[in-house]
């Protein structure tokens, strides 16, 4: 657990509570809660979600020593499995802690928003085990290329909503689950998906994502003798990021670097108010969205733009607020990892180490092509999600990039369709 | 002026629009036949990209505002071309106020407010607690700063808002986001209690759509009443049908006189106050 100030919403000069005075009460008591059962353990709160994120959700993950990757850039790759756990995903984590939480405070019902589907299905499978009603908001757009997610959500008995407003991706769905939460507050726990949102959620979600860093950390020291020099996160919202790093962020010497979208390209089209990326923390400046202060992809005006990556779930124009101070103060270095070379670094991983990754991991996979000789001796990979739910995209984006490294997919056409 | 002055002795019809929906020319129109209608000030959204109090309809003037080019410099032009002499107040979002000023704050885009000659501000996603450097430069240049009490209000939270609260006081009506509604909700009459002292005058927003609904609201102590979604409707309407621009605004300045009616029926029937 961090030791930073439980009652501070702020980082730095980021975070904050900017939400309609329909919605602070709900913050508040969320914040009340978050200080008693989560930090305090009262109730055994946390001995319960440990317990159930044990025995429902498979951890600990493994902390695995990558044979071929190591020997193809002549350093230790270690891979943090999140890939491992119930739900082919990290977003257990933070979905089962709130989903627990909310029973804790009396709610009786759950909301949660998803772009790639990730959360929306953790959430709902949180929600069954725990015999919560659950509804999830989802971008239209976000709902006709991530299919099979909208099956297991209504399959674990959850409700999908459909958000048409705007572009119909992440952002949009926030909104309206924000806007679902200000009318039904009194008994209805809002699950985030991410470190994003007003305080308490930032810190509430670092918390229970923070069991990455926290085994990772020991995993190491068990395994190789000490800390490693690095740990390589993807970074969208930035749950895994923020899991992934918690931990390491008081140990100095252990670098920490955030792969963001590089997307097509890191221009932004103001007129169109499009960035063909979702580099927010590269590339992005101070502004106020979804009730935090933090970097934003946003206009002149501070409209806030329409990012774009070939990966859903990094598809997204804000940042958690606290990955934004943490570059700031430069104990996180963040960088860009493109479409291309994410989609090269799925297929490598997939065929070097049978491992088929998320189109999001994939970026951290990226960068350790293309920047391996920046890093030190012992890296920490967080391998925040499997990539089932990605081969549609992957086989349709690499026909049409033509990849070397891409396996040769004619049979599906002779077959008729792709079959998925 | 300041927005106290259009809470006289009669209660006070507040309509809302988003600037610009549906386009530039069509919304001059239309504010302006808010303000034949009887309209004692009205709320003027500036448009942005991520409104989390709106329901769907004031979410899609948006869009239709920000499709037709409306920007925030477009924004201050159509504030100077208006022809109306009822005070304006800008309902935004703060990231736009924010951006506006830089490194600066909000000083810049309040003095540029002020320029123009806009009266205050309501930012729905600005708490007292964040609201400070807004507050400051309202005072700096003599705008009010509008906050909003929402029936979960915290007396705590009260307390906050009543230091810094000028002009007047937005009572949500009911929870969640704006939307137009049929009935009257008891929230409303209990927001209206747990603020009765205050010195400012209360206007109940969220919800209201006819003049018998106004004069319920007026009629439970209301000093005003904020219509926006049932206005908003007729522009969509209107945009959706392709008509022309002076039967949309006909239909608005109707709408309008039947609210503020409704609104001085309302004050008839509750005990006189000990004015003068």
């Amino acid at each position: 657990m961090s030791t930073d100030d439980a009652h501070d919403p702020k980082f730095g000069e980021y975070g904050g509570q900017f939400v309609p005075e329909a919605l602070m009460p709900a913050i508040e008591e969320l914040a009340d809660a978050y200080e008693r059962y989560v930090l305090e353990n009262e109730d055994g709160f946390m001995d319960e979600f440990r317990s159930r994120l044990a025995d429902f959700g498979g951890r600990p993950t493994p902390l695995q020593y990558a044979d071929q990757l190591s020997e193809r850039y002549d350093t230790d790759v270690y891979l943090k499995r999140e890939d491992l756990l119930h739900g082919g995903a990290h977003k257990l984590n933070n979905a089962l802690g709130q989903v627990l939480l909310a029973k804790y405070m009396g709610k009786e019902r759950i909301i949660a928003e998803t772009g790639a589907g990730q959360h929306g299905t953790a959430t709902a499978m949180a929600a069954a085990h725990l015999d919560m009603p659950c509804e999830i908001y989802m971008g239209e757009t976000d709902i006709a290329r991530q299919r099979p997610n909208v099956f297991r959500m209504k399959i674990n008995g959850s409700e999908v909503v459909p958000v048409t407003v705007g572009r119909g991706t992440l952002k949009e769905a926030i909104s309206e689950t924000m806007r679902e939460w200000a009318t039904t507050v009194e008994n209805t726990h809002y699950v985030i998906g991410s470190v994003v949102g007003p305080h308490p959620f930032p810190k509430m979600v670092r918390d229970f994502q923070s069991v990455i860093s926290e085994e990772a950390r020991k995993q190491a020291i068990e395994q190789t003798g000490g800390l490693p020099t690095d740990v390589v996160a993807c970074a969208g919202g930035g749950s895994n990021t923020m899991g992934a790093f918690a931990e390491f962020v008081e140990d100095e010497d252990v670098a920490l670097h955030a792969v963001e979208a590089g997307g097509s390209s890191l221009q932004v089209d103001e007129d169109e108010g499009v960035a063909p990326n979702s580099a927010t923390l590269s590339t992005g400046d101070e502004g106020v969205l979804h009730g935090a202060r933090t970097k934003l992809l946003q206009d002149s005006d501070g409209q806030i733009m329409e990012s774009h990556s070939v990966s859903a779930g990094l598809d997204y124009a804000g940042v958690g607020p606290e990955l934004a101070h943490l570059v700031d103060e430069d104990r996180v270095r963040p960088v860009t990892v493109d479409d291309d070379i994410a989609l090269e670094a799925f297929h490598r991983l997939s065929q070097d180490e049978g491992i088929i990754p998320a189109l999001e991991t994939a970026h951290a996979f990226g960068y350790l092509e293309k920047y391996h000789d920046d890093l030190g001796d012992t890296v920490v990979v967080n391998v925040s999600g499997r990539g089932d739910k990605d081969l549609e995209t992957v086989i349709e984006e690499t026909t049409k990039r033509d990849l070397d490294i891409a396996p040769d997919m004619s049979i599906l056409q002779r077959m008729g369709g792709s079959g998925l | 002026m300041g927005l106290e002055s259009a809470f006289g002795d009669e209660p006070a019809f507040v309509p809302y629009l988003a600037a610009g929906d549906p386009n530039y020319e069509d919304s001059l129109a239309y504010v302006e036949a808010l303000a034949a209608g009887g309209a004692d000030a009205i709320e003027l959204g500036l448009p942005f990209s991520e409104p989390i109090a709106e329901g769907t309809t004031i979410q899609n003037a948006i869009v239709r505002a920000l499709e037709s080019g409306m920007t925030v410099e477009r924004f201050f032009e159509f504030v100077e071309d208006l022809d109306v002499d009822v005070p304006l107040v800008c309902m935004t979002y703060y990231n736009l106020i924010y951006q506006y000023g830089d490194a600066e704050g909000p000083r810049p885009f309040v003095e540029r407010a002020a320029d123009v000659g806009l009266e205050g501000f309501v930012v729905p996603d600005l708490p007292a607690e964040e609201a400070g450097p807004l507050r400051d430069a309202c005072d700096e240049f003599g705008l009010d700063l509008v906050f909003i009490v929402a029936p979960t209000t915290t007396s705590e939270r009260l307390e906050r808002m009543r230091e810094q609260v000028s002009g007047y006081v937005y009572v949500q009506a009911r929870l969640g986001v704006t939307g137009a509604r049929d009935d009257v909700d008891d929230a409303t009459e209990e927001s209206l209690a747990r603020i009765a002292d205050w010195d400012v005058p209360k206007a109940v927003g969220f919800g209201i759509k006819t003049g018998d609904h106004a004069e319920r609201i007026v009629g439970a102590g209301a000093d005003g009443v904020i219509v926006g979604s049932a206005l908003v409707d007729i522009v969509a309407e209107g945009y959706e049908n392709g008509d022309a621009t002076d039967e949309v605004a006909g239909r608005l300045e109707a709408l309008a006189r039947e609210l503020k009616a409704g609104a001085l029926r309302g004050a008839q029937e509750r005990p006189q106050p000990e004015r003068t």
